[in-house]
């Protein structure tokens, strides 16, 4: 047999496997540092691959911190600015998809500018706005805060789940006698809950993930979340690595997990939502 | 109801009056806009205004109108001059090797192959964190004394002796940078991959008969059928780049000595660190305005007139 090398899919081969191990290196490194001893982690040579594994840095956070809580914040959190803006985003969603009426551009436009100005300018604002209405210090403040702005990226996902279901379906439900709403809720969501289902993951992972209100608004260790408790880690000058790397592997997991579940879901609601040429 | 469904192969246009379902809309559209109105375009308008007041949370007590005061302090700063230089540094080098890897794993992508869907789940991992953690951990494989990448490259023979990542300016730009493409591969990767597979293979079955090759193939049906989403996608990502400072904020936080600022780390500098809300607020706005202007030449320059609308 003569032997010919097929160069496309060696280059694609070597490719997306050099690719993947420049992907996933960083977090498999990050693991490998949460299993590590303290007394190892700037012991030289390096280890690739940890021999001597240990829970010690997993334990220590929540003994040096009330990590516990931080988690529980969080999960509240972005459970309940999840569900808020997914309510909200359904139903601007599925009017921007299924009504043609005065206004609608500048709508969507009002929407696609929020992702395109630098938020940081209302910050300050947001701060003295959250302190008159007295939630500083308190998860309310940022669970109203990420449902806003969590609700105009969902509605461009949902209304474009939305498109891709024909309007005949909530017509025929209608004609059967459903009032326009019944017909959304009982024939058309569950139609596309795996859509919706990846919407609140998206939204969920962003409020998850969520830093720079969250340090303004929150300074009691009562209402600390992951990322707030986690920059609080750092102090000027030196950063107790061990901890650092439990934290961030505990604080990713969920994240990672939600994400491999409705990746798919997100792509394509996404393109179809917010890129059609 | 399923048969109904099934027979139905196009979508049907509304054919609805707005009188009759006016109310309908509004109230559906209320909450929305209503949240998004107070909390995202009051507070951005007010900040705006910050911009020209002599808003420093030390003295509330002597808030005045201060015109063009707060950009002039904030220009003569020699720090603000080097997170401008920095931010375009930032944009350009971070963009081009995310948008060219990008692609070319998208195009990798676009056939079905066995694991593809395992794959596609373990490159796109990045977009489910934030540029904070990414941050974090990149600060740990740069680490001077045990950082993992100094003693990949000494044992790859790439370098003699470690490289201070994070203590050298000119290498931390560097750091940031790489840190940024590996946060935004995935983005590129994401968006083109999904155009592509809109492209139908009856354009590419032509183009064979036509007896193009791979790359004729590319640049005549595969770039011209994406374009818009390369340059909406490309858009979106230059204003995020810019906008978001979390990845420098947790790897270098604008150090070692002011080199890796770019503008939106300065103002959040200013806004945590200085609590000078007037001056934060003023270096926001001349990143409004660098954006605007960026986005209209950028969609002149491309003759792309379809971004307002998704």
């Amino acid at each position: 047999m003569a032997r010919q090398i097929n160069w496309q899919l060696l280059f694609k081969v070597v490719f997306l496997s050099l690719f993947l191990v420049f992907t996933v290196f960083p977090l498999y490194w990050i693991f490998i540092t949460s299993l590590k001893p303290t007394k190892d982690m700037f012991s030289l040579p390096i280890h690739y691959s940890q021999e001597t594994i240990t829970f010690e840095n997993y334990i220590n956070i929540f003994k040096i911190s009330n990590f516990d809580i931080y988690i529980m914040n969080s999960l509240i959190l972005s459970i309940v600015a999840g569900f808020f803006s997914l309510i909200i985003a359904t139903l601007s969603g599925y009017v921007l998809a299924r009504f043609e009426f005065k206004g609608k551009t500048q709508v969507i436009f009002a929407f696609f500018i929020t992702q395109m100005i630098p938020l940081f300018i209302g910050l300050a604002p947001l701060y003295l706005l959250m302190s008159k209405l007295q939630l500083l210090n308190k998860l309310p403040s940022l669970m109203l805060m990420y449902s806003v702005m969590m609700v105009p990226f969902c509605t461009v996902i949902m209304k474009g789940f939305f498109e891709r279901i024909p309007s005949s379906l909530e017509e025929a439900a209608m004609i059967d006698g459903c009032s326009r709403m019944a017909a959304l809720f009982k024939v058309i969501i569950p139609v596309m809950l795996p859509g919706i289902a990846a919407t609140f993951i998206f939204a969920f992972v962003q409020c998850w993930n969520e830093l720079f209100l969250a340090i303004m608004f929150i300074d009691k260790e009562e209402a600390k979340t992951i990322p707030v408790a986690m920059n609080s880690f750092i102090t000027k000058f030196d950063i107790d690595w061990g901890a650092m790397s439990a934290a961030t592997v505990l604080s990713v997991i969920p994240t990672l997990i939600l994400f491999a579940f409705a990746q798919k879901y997100i792509v394509e609601g996404m393109t179809q939502g917010s890129v059609k040429g | 109801m399923k048969t109904q469904t099934e027979t139905v192969t196009e979508r049907s246009l509304p054919s609805f009056s707005i009188s009759r379902h006016g109310l309908f809309i509004f109230l559906c559209l209320l909450p929305a806009l209503l949240l998004v109105t107070v909390f995202i375009y009051y507070p951005l308008f007010k900040g705006v205004v910050m911009a020209f007041q002599s808003y420093s949370l030390f003295d509330l007590s002597n808030i005045e109108f201060i015109g063009l005061e707060n950009f002039k302090t904030v220009m003569a700063d020699s720090a603000f001059k080097e997170s401008l230089i920095n931010s375009f540094y930032w944009v350009f080098f971070s963009l081009l090797p995310q948008f060219l890897i990008g692609f070319i794993v998208a195009l990798l992508l676009r056939r079905k192959f066995r694991g593809r869907g395992i794959y596609q789940a373990f490159i796109f991992f990045p977009w489910a964190m934030s540029g904070f953690l990414i941050g974090l951990i990149w600060r740990w494989m740069l680490n001077g004394q045990a950082g993992v990448i100094n003693d990949l490259l000494i044992k790859l023979n790439i370098i003699d002796t470690a490289i201070p990542f994070l203590a050298d300016p000119t290498w931390a730009m560097v750091s940031v940078i790489v840190a940024n493409v590996w946060y935004g591969i995935t983005f590129f990767a994401i968006m083109i991959l999904a155009a592509l597979q809109s492209i139908p293979d009856e354009l590419y079955e032509a183009a064979k008969i036509d007896g193009a090759n791979y790359i004729q193939q590319l640049f005549k049906v595969t770039i011209p059928y994406i374009l818009p989403t390369l340059i909406v996608t490309t858009l979106l990502r230059v204003i995020w780049i810019l906008n978001f400072p979390d990845l420098i904020y947790s790897l270098t936080n604008g150090g070692p000595a002011g080199s890796t600022h770019i503008l939106s780390t300065f103002m959040l500098e200013k806004l945590i660190y200085g609590q000078n809300y007037g001056q934060a607020a003023a270096v926001g706005v001349i990143l409004i305005f660098i954006l605007l202007f960026f986005s209209i030449f950028y969609l002149l320059a491309t003759k792309f007139n379809k971004a307002g609308d998704f």
